[in-house]
């Protein structure tokens, strides 16, 4: 009954931060966002960290736990090693705002570089027909919850910040080759995908597919297949062979991470998502 | 003190869920400069939640089905407390709301013939539900957040808003708040605002709501001098898991009943046969082989018992499990296991299986899950005009949960996807007429500005004081014992009394760490509306001396025909106190009369 835990959280700033060890009774059946929540209501009241639904379903509460990107409401505290400390970190791949929360705007204005979705006419009666079949592969895409774990596992986002202005990320290939599979869409946005969203730099690597809390196959059913339909029009097709290179996910650097630089005074980076 | 920044807007609108968003895209539409605020990022609002689909009569699935049979379910679910209006335009618009979703990318499940398919949920005669699996609610919400961005709307994420301000008319003209990334002060200059802020259900302790359902827009339009009406009427959802403790008040789905799935006490009988109220006996299956063959025809036998509207299934649940018949971890079991094959479970019920394998450890395609009443849902909120949701306040609106009526003394489970689209949609357009006529730029009182701020950042400064966290656990228990599920007259009073304490104490609140992103202070902020809707629901808990839909009183068992046909109204008085005032529902008109008196098809 006494048994402890020991929560490994780190705690900072975008000027930086550190790792802050609390140690807490163990309490049966609980994931680590019941003990976050536990850390707020006792020894830190003001430690920073995202969740709504506390279900797996809203996918606000990315970071990683021991080195793996995941969600901390669908991550059970009965699954981690209990001799170690549990290390909990916000994704390394986003500018920290504070603690567990990271910026995740980068998200948001990739996806308004996509063209919207441009259906065809509907029949006379304003509805559309669509068989079963049709929309299956579309409902397997639309089932993310966007937590952006995908893209937090992304090597080409995670070490490479440079990328971040042309590559949109496996979460965006995702949606992309939504809209270009969609029964009703009309609209061609591949020449984009290629040229500006930089969807040639991934190389297949399968991570994102691994992390994806919502079993999205994302590499297989969506990159792959959005790939083969760019290639119509001049592709690399070494690419295909792709190293398959297994990253473990390293725990973030407690050192300064890259701060958000697009901040305007009165809104934060997280609050913008700027007027088209 | 920091000075707030100004954003100009025709059209702000307050929360970023179905309705929001909704409303948002009908200001867009029309051209108007429209911001929506939402307290979390884009896309995680409390929508995502819903699970089941949206009601509509597209009659796609039973050609039967109508306008007026939707009309008709909705009015005696919600045990005829509903607007009449409202509900009439919830059910004709309803269909086209849904359609419009398609055309906006939204792929719904299909029947064999092409079609949006639809599926039975309680208290709706045919299969009316258009969804995608068990996670409509956010295809709902993907839907207009992916419409809105198309419209380039410009969205203010993790923003709070501590208060609406008004010019010298008192009409509404903008709102002040803070960004919860930094701390620092906002405020938005708009010429009408929508409030579509959701629920309060945070302020009781097993709840399916997330954090953010504080109630900020009923304490919002509440403080600007809005009407609120029948606050004691909050949804208990029946079914919740209760194991394990954690994920306690968490939402199971009614897709799994409307899928199969029955309810049972402990020794595996389905009790739901016991509770069928006179109200629905004509229309409800008393025999196991007739509700078992009602899932394959509608039209020649009656529904499950299980199917009952939410009121009637939270209270036999609670009825059985207090008699000693419940689970182990004191709830009942809830089994589709037995009565479909594995594979049918995985399909119809995704989320579901994936929430209980992995947060229970229970396989729902073996097992029965163990469930029980949760907070649920506000039936009650801001006294709007049905047509055009317009609050008693000039210039405010508000759509979907915040505002009351539509659903009366209980919502049927469906009835809210397609209520936060249908009001949602005129709200937007109501706001946007109401922007377009006003001439002008509004007026902000800056000392007015000053004053929410330094109220809301006083608990930054205070050395020692109350926790929130402290205060919040205490609120959970008052709300949980004596403003819960059955209630009575004693301890509402007791429950008032408690909160009134409550209250005085927030004045002694104080937080530790700075302004940025600091959910004790985050809190700090909420818990002044949290207390405010917890005082609400109490007080007109009180007042309403009978039992009806989602609000039981153990003292008056009985439904009041004389209450039973009428708002309670509260409203800030003269002198800033609570006024509580009885006024008659609106008259439900011949036509529509006589739809509600036929008991069966
Ligand atoms: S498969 Fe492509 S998108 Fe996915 S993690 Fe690897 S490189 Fe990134
Ligand atoms: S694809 Fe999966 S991992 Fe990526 S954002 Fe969506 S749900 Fe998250
Ligand atoms: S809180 Fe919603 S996914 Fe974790």
């Amino acid at each position: 009954m006494t048994a402890e835990v020991t929560m490994r959280v780190w705690r900072g700033e975008p000027a930086g931060g550190a790792f802050v060890d609390y140690a807490v009774p163990a309490v049966d059946g609980e994931v680590v966002l019941d003990v976050v929540h536990r850390l707020q209501a006792g020894p830190a009241p003001d430690l920073a960290c995202r969740w709504n639904c506390k279900a797996g379903k809203c996918g606000s509460c990315s970071a990683e736990v021991n080195g793996t990107p995941c969600l901390l409401c669908m991550t059970r505290m009965d699954e981690l090693p209990r001799a170690e400390p549990v290390v909990v970190a916000p994704m390394r791949t986003f500018p920290i705002i504070r603690d567990l929360v990271t910026d995740v705007s980068f998200n948001y204005e990739m996806a308004r570089r996509l063209p919207p979705f441009a259906p065809r006419p509907p029949e006379a009666n304003g509805a559309y027909r669509m068989a079963s079949i049709d929309v299956a592969r579309g409902q397997e895409y639309r089932r993310c919850i966007e937590c952006f774990l995908c893209q937090d596992v992304c090597h080409v986002l995670r070490d490479h910040e440079e990328h971040k202005a042309d590559y949109g990320g496996p979460r965006l290939f995702l949606r992309a080759m939504e809209l270009e599979s969609h029964p009703l869409d009309t609209a061609d946005r591949r020449a984009l995908v290629r040229d500006q969203l930089g969807l040639g730099l991934c190389n297949i690597t399968k991570c994102c597919t691994e992390v994806c809390p919502e079993h999205i196959t994302i590499t297989d059913n969506a990159i792959i297949p959005l790939k083969e339909r760019v290639v119509d029009a001049a592709y690399d097709p070494v690419a295909w062979l792709g190293r398959r290179i297994r990253r473990r996910t390293r725990r973030p650097d407690p050192s300064p991470l890259p701060a958000a630089d697009d901040r305007s005074p009165d809104k934060p980076a997280s609050g913008v998502a700027g007027r088209q | 003190m920091r000075e707030a920044p100004i954003h100009d807007l025709d059209v702000l609108v307050i929360g970023a869920g179905g309705a929001g968003l909704r409303a948002a895209i009908e200001a867009a539409q029309r051209g108007l400069r429209t911001g929506v605020v939402c307290k979390s990022l884009l896309g995680k609002a409390h929508t995502v939640m819903a699970e089941g689909g949206v009601a509509a009569a597209l009659g796609n699935v039973w050609a039967e089905d109508s306008w007026q049979v939707h009309f008709r379910d909705t009015m005696r679910g919600g045990k005829l407390l509903n607007n009449w209006r409202m509900a009439e335009l919830h059910a004709k618009e309803s269909p086209d709301r849904v359609l419009e979703l398609e055309a906006w990318g939204a792929l719904f499940d299909r029947t064999a013939d092409g079609r949006i398919s639809q599926r039975d949920f309680g208290g709706h005669r045919y299969a009316r539900l258009a969804h995608v699996g068990d996670r409509t609610g956010l295809e709902l919400l993907r839907t207009v957040q992916q419409r809105a961005v198309a419209l380039g709307i410009e969205v203010f994420m993790e923003c709070k808003i501590l208060r609406l301000l008004e010019d010298p008319a008192g009409q509404v003209s903008g709102a002040v708040g803070y960004w919860r990334a930094t701390g620092e002060p906002v405020a938005f200059r708009a010429k009408a605002v929508v409030l579509a802020t959701g629920g309060i259900g945070r302020s009781w302790k097993y709840t399916t709501n997330s954090w953010e359902s504080t109630g900020d827009g009923q304490a919002l339009a509440l403080w600007a001098g809005a009407d609120l009406i029948d606050m004691e009427c909050m949804q208990f959802h029946p079914t919740g898991m209760v194991w394990p403790l954690s994920v306690r008040g968490l939402l199971v789905t009614e897709g799994v009943r409307g899928d199969g799935g029955v309810l049972r006490d402990k020794d595996g009988r389905r009790f739901m046969f016991d509770y069928i109220p006179k109200m629905f006996a004509a229309e409800t299956a008393d025999s196991e082989a007739e509700a078992d063959a009602w899932y394959e025809d509608h039209v020649h036998n009656r529904r499950p018992p299980d199917l009952l509207p939410r009121d009637e299934v939270a209270r036999s649940i609670n009825a059985e499990v207090k008699a000693g018949r419940g689970s182990p971890h004191g709830g009942v079991y809830l089994d589709i296991a037995s009565r479909h094959p594995a594979e049918y479970i995985r399909r119809r019920l995704p989320s579901m299986y994936q929430q209980f394998m992995e947060l229970a450890g229970v396989d729902i395609t073996k097992e029965a899950m163990e469930v029980g009443p949760t907070c649920h849902y506000l039936m009650g909120g801001i006294r709007v005009d049905a047509d055009s949701a317009a609050s008693t306040v000039a210039g405010l609106f508000a759509a979907g949960e915040v505002a009351g009526g539509l659903h009366g003394a209980n919502r049927l489970g469906g009835n809210s996807l397609s209520d936060l689209l249908v009001f949602g949609r005129r709200a937007g357009a109501a706001a946007a007429d109401f922007a377009e006529g006003r001439p002008g730029t509004p007026v902000l009182d800056p000392a007015e500005i000053d004053a929410v701020l330094a109220a809301a950042e006083a608990p930054l400064a205070r050395e020692a004081g109350e926790s929130p966290y402290a205060l919040q656990a205490e609120l959970h228990e008052v709300m949980h014992n004596l403003v819960g599920i059955i209630r009575t007259g004693p301890e509402l009073t007791q429950a008032l009394d408690q909160l009134a304490k409550l209250e005085e104490r927030t004045a002694a609140l104080a937080v530790t760490g700075g302004r940025a992103y600091n959910p004790g202070w985050n809190l700090a902020t909420d818990l002044p509306f949290m207390l405010t809707v917890s005082t609400l629901v109490a007080t007109g808990a009180l007042e309403r001396r009978e039992s009806r839909g989602g609000h039981t009183r153990d003292d008056f068992p009985d439904p009041d025909p004389e209450l039973g046909s009428l708002n309670l109204v509260q409203r800030l008085g003269e002198h800033g106190d609570l006024e509580l005032v009885r006024e008659p529902l609106p008259e439900v008109p011949e036509a529509l009369r006589a739809l509600l008196d036929e008991t069966t098809t």
